[in-house]
């Protein structure tokens, strides 16, 4: 097979190249080590350990696997506490849990399904259009790892103001990257979020989640074991797309004469990525590979300790061997690398033929890099020279570990007591225009505009996908068996009260799993904050975790994997802490999920909870430029309940529609249980707030929790109503849904025809990006 | 009437996955004598009347900015084509 450049043979690569034995030899070189992000007591570390100066390619190793980003060097004390609260009874479905590439929950019948989310907010700023498509690519090569095959995406958006002039570049570019690589490979995009707000402006967050389904026996594990097992890479070959900070090795000194800018994007190819999961999932099912590591941040570097530190703790790697589409790199470019769609495999001499045949097979280059050793060392030579002589765990998990110092921002008193006092609508004319206004806002418009450019629907598996509460994939096509996963965070929330905002967005992603009538099992969480060296915004993270960690103990669902992404700030200032959360949950058939949507004329629809007068916070709120007091109370004891109620109503076919309430409260959640089929209601609201003892402006924007609005036939009234006063859960039928009027017709406040509140709802985002 | 030329290329080091497939398909169809291949794009700026300074200098910032992706490309040409050249005519 001929590639659009060829290795050059080593002896070719005119470099001076930093051995061990040249390391000992001159010991005073100077070393750009604050260039590539070390601090200065981590380099005395790495001498520390090494007992001599690290080679040119250890520092890039050192420096690569050392940052915040691999090493999760200042977040790791506090995410303990994800493992440490787990019971035994939340461990039931978990069959792999936090510290794989992701975590796998058994969903009955021989089925597994793996699934996390990670962030690539950082790229996406620099090159919209890759740095999303290759968040998508790497989080994919996550599941496959696992030994799963992925069937299906979700993306959490945040973009700055929507009316800036830069939000059009981010989500023209992010939204086709999306668009592009996931819908070349053949996956739906079943959901995610979208969320417009000034303190995202130069900080986007573009979180990528991707879910995997494997039979139980197909699990791996990603590890070196088997002294003389060979080691391959395979895959794409590597280029200097990706090494930002190996650009300073390749001036400093080392090789003057190089081109001395590398880029920091990569750019991804899906195709290749899509031949990259066929070729994986034969090599799984022929059992020729002992474990297999995807090539993500931190590249080689990060696969070869890795593998080598979770097995037998040895490696010796030719690096002369990889293929290179670019032959000017420099071993430690080479390390660093973050080219896409490569992946690294532990495979038994045995077992070599077969594997050369399989990548034969679907044409992918493939190059043998050493073996497994049981030395206790990673070796890493070029041309024979040993550049790189480590202990594999110093490199992959003894890295630095920090106790930031934080406090309790002295603004947030101040903050919490300056509690919503803006305008609230009283007559009918006022709440009407209110409830168009919110519907057309950047938060709470349609997003059919965006999830539009996604394929939602392919392999045909899709049962819910955005709007619904929910997304939903089938699983098993004989029996129906199928997962549902939703992600959802509030930054707003958060920045008022973070612990409170983490048991919120769990509370939020465990009830809308819930509203389709799953059965909610696992958690992954992508936490995305500013300057971990900031107190304020350290003291932020750790609330939030506390928080979630609670509150995955109250709920009974443990934490499977995730990332954390920190420095997201601009000029000093941190975006909104904000812990993106994705609940998976399962369905023993997908056929009877709950849609969003009333569709049948006559039926009752109830609202299941309780309304307090909970603005703070709330989207009205911030139509108003409002910001502070206390976020809305997460009574975890009520989510449990009204989820026992949404799924065994699901599950008896009590209830024909259902959706939960969060932002926007009642007034959205009537606007698009209407617009989802386009079939109106009647209701009455006078009743509610009686019984809350409310007014009309909070019944319909409160943003209280644990709360749904479900239709239900009139045969089954008696029985629902039955359910819920058994369950203690406070019911109240607050109107009917009337397929003729073509109207939400809130009575004896105002009447909106859905023509006129579908126009407004869908205007929006064309208006700013069509 | 008078045209300038843009070409842009991915960097170098940019993985060129357009280029890579075209690579993949020459040999299958028996063309087996290269060993690259990367793959850019040109534009043609057609020009009423003379082209002057300034007007190439606009087509050199529009090139910066609005034709290439500085991230990913380069800009390798900004030329104009001389009168009745036949290069790109249809």
């Amino acid at each position: 097979m001929t590639l659009n450049s060829s290795a050059a043979p080593a002896e070719a690569r005119k470099f001076n190249i930093d051995t061990v034995a040249h390391a000992l030899e001159t010991p005073d070189v100077e070393l750009p080590w604050a260039a590539l992000g070390l601090k200065e007591n981590e380099f005395d570390r790495v001498v520390e350990i090494l007992g001599r100066r690290p080679t040119a390619a250890e520092l890039a190793m050192y420096s690569v696997m050392w940052s915040e980003h691999c090493s999760y060097k200042s977040s790791k004390v506090h995410l303990a506490q994800f493992g440490d609260k787990v019971t035994d009874a939340m461990k039931e479905h978990l069959l792999v849990g936090i510290g794989e590439n992701a975590g796998v929950v058994d969903i009955g019948d021989g089925w597994a399904v793996t699934f996390k989310v990670e962030s690539h907010n950082h790229p996406s700023f620099v090159e919209p259009y890759q740095g999303a498509a290759t968040g998508v690519g790497g989080i994919v090569r996550d599941i496959i790892s696992m030994g799963a095959r992925p069937v299906a995406i979700m993306d959490p958006l945040r973009f700055g103001a929507i009316d800036h002039p830069d939000t059009p570049r981010l989500v023209h570019g992010i939204v086709s990257g999306i668009g592009g690589y996931g819908n070349s490979l053949g996956l739906p995009n079943i959901g995610g979020e979208v969320v417009f707000d000034s303190v995202y402006q130069g900080n986007p967050l573009v979180n990528a989640l991707a879910v995997g389904v494997l039979r139980h026996e197909d699990i791996r594990l990603a590890n070196a074991s088997g002294v003389g097992n060979k080691v391959v890479l395979f895959g794409a070959r590597t280029g200097g797309d990706g090494i930002g900070g190996a650009s300073v090795l390749a001036s400093e000194s080392f090789d003057a004469d190089k081109p001395s800018k590398r880029p920091a994007v990569q750019v991804g190819d899906p195709f290749a990525e899509k031949v990259l999961i066929e070729c994986c999932l034969e090599l799984f099912k022929a059992s020729v590979v002992e474990g297999i590591q995807d090539l993500g941040a931190a590249g080689i570097s990060c696969a070869t300790s890795e593998l080598a530190s979770n097995g037998d703790g040895g490696m010796h790697v030719e690096l002369t061997d990889v293929l290179l589409r670019d032959p000017s790199l420099t071993p430690g470019e080479i390390l660093m690398s973050e080219s896409q769609e490569r992946m690294m495999a532990v495979v038994t001499p045995a077992n070599a033929a077969a594997f050369e045949a399989i990548m034969d097979k679907w044409n992918v280059e493939y190059s043998w890099l050493g073996e497994v050793t049981d030395t206790g060392r990673l070796i890493i030579e070029w041309d024979g020279e040993k550049i790189v002589d480590v202990d594999p765990r110093t490199v992959a998990h003894d890295g630095p570990v920090y106790h930031r110092p934080f406090h309790r921002p002295t603004w947030l008193d101040a903050l919490q007591q300056n509690t919503f006092d803006g305008d609230r609508p009283a007559d009918g004319g006022t709440l009407r225009a209110a409830v168009l206004e919110l519907m057309a806002s950047p938060n709470m418009c349609s997003k059919d505009w965006i999830t539009n450019q996604y394929d939602r629907f392919v392999q045909g598996n899709t049962a819910l996908a955005m709007p619904d509460d929910a997304g939903v994939v089938r699983v098993d096509e004989e029996s129906g068996l199928g997962v549902a996963i939703s992600t959802d965070a509030n930054g707003r929330y958060s920045y008022l009260n973070p612990y409170e905002g983490a048991r919120l967005a769990l509370a939020e992603a465990y009830r809308n799993v819930a509203t389709t009538g799953a059965k909610p099992l696992a958690v992954t969480d992508c936490l995305n904050f500013g300057s971990p060296e900031d107190p304020e915004v350290m003291w932020q993270f750790a609330e939030t975790v506390r928080g979630l960690a609670d509150a995955c103990q109250e709920l009974g669902v443990p934490v499977t994997g995730g990332n954390v992404s920190l420095y997201n700030q601009t000029g000093g200032v941190p975006i909104h802490p904000t812990p993106v959360v994705g609940v998976l949950g399962v369905f023993d058939d997908v056929a009877r999920r709950t849609p969003s949507g009333w569709r049948d004329d006559g039926q009752a629809i109830y609202l299941l909870g309780t309304t307090r007068d909970e603005l703070d916070g709330s989207e009205w709120a911030n139509l108003r430029g409002h910001l502070g007091g206390q976020p809305p109370v997460a009574d975890l004891t009520a989510e449990k309940t009204l989820a026992a109620i949404l799924i065994n109503a699901s599950r008896d076919g009590m209830i024909d529609a259902a959706h939960d309430l969060s932002e926007g409260g009642l007034a959205a959640a009537l606007s698009e249980a209407a617009l989802r089929f386009g079939v109106g209601a009647r209701i009455g609201i006078d009743e509610l707030c009686e019984r809350d003892g409310i007014d009309p402006f909070t019944a319909l924007f409160s943003e209280s929790q644990g709360r749904a609005v479900v239709s239900v036939a009139r045969s089954e009234e008696v029985r629902f109503n039955d359910m819920c006063t058994a369950r203690n859960y406070p019911h109240l039928r607050i109107g009917v849904v009337d397929a003729e009027n073509g109207a939400l017709d809130v009575q004896g406040h105002f009447t909106l025809p859905l023509d006129e509140l579908r126009t407004a709802h869908e205007a929006t985002l064309p208006n700013h990006f069509a | 009437m008078p045209r300038i030329v843009v070409d842009v290329m991915p960097k170098p080091e940019i993985l060129d996955p357009q280029g890579k497939a075209i690579a993949g398909a020459l040999p299958r169809l028996g063309f087996t004598g290269f060993s690259g291949v990367r793959q850019g794009k040109r534009f043609e700026l057609t020009v009423d009347g003379e082209v002057t300074e300034e007007l190439l200098e606009q087509a050199r910032t529009a090139a910066a900015t609005l034709l290439s992706n500085p991230v990913i490309e380069d800009v390798t040409r900004v030329e104009v084509l001389p009168e009745g050249s036949a290069e790109g005519e249809q």
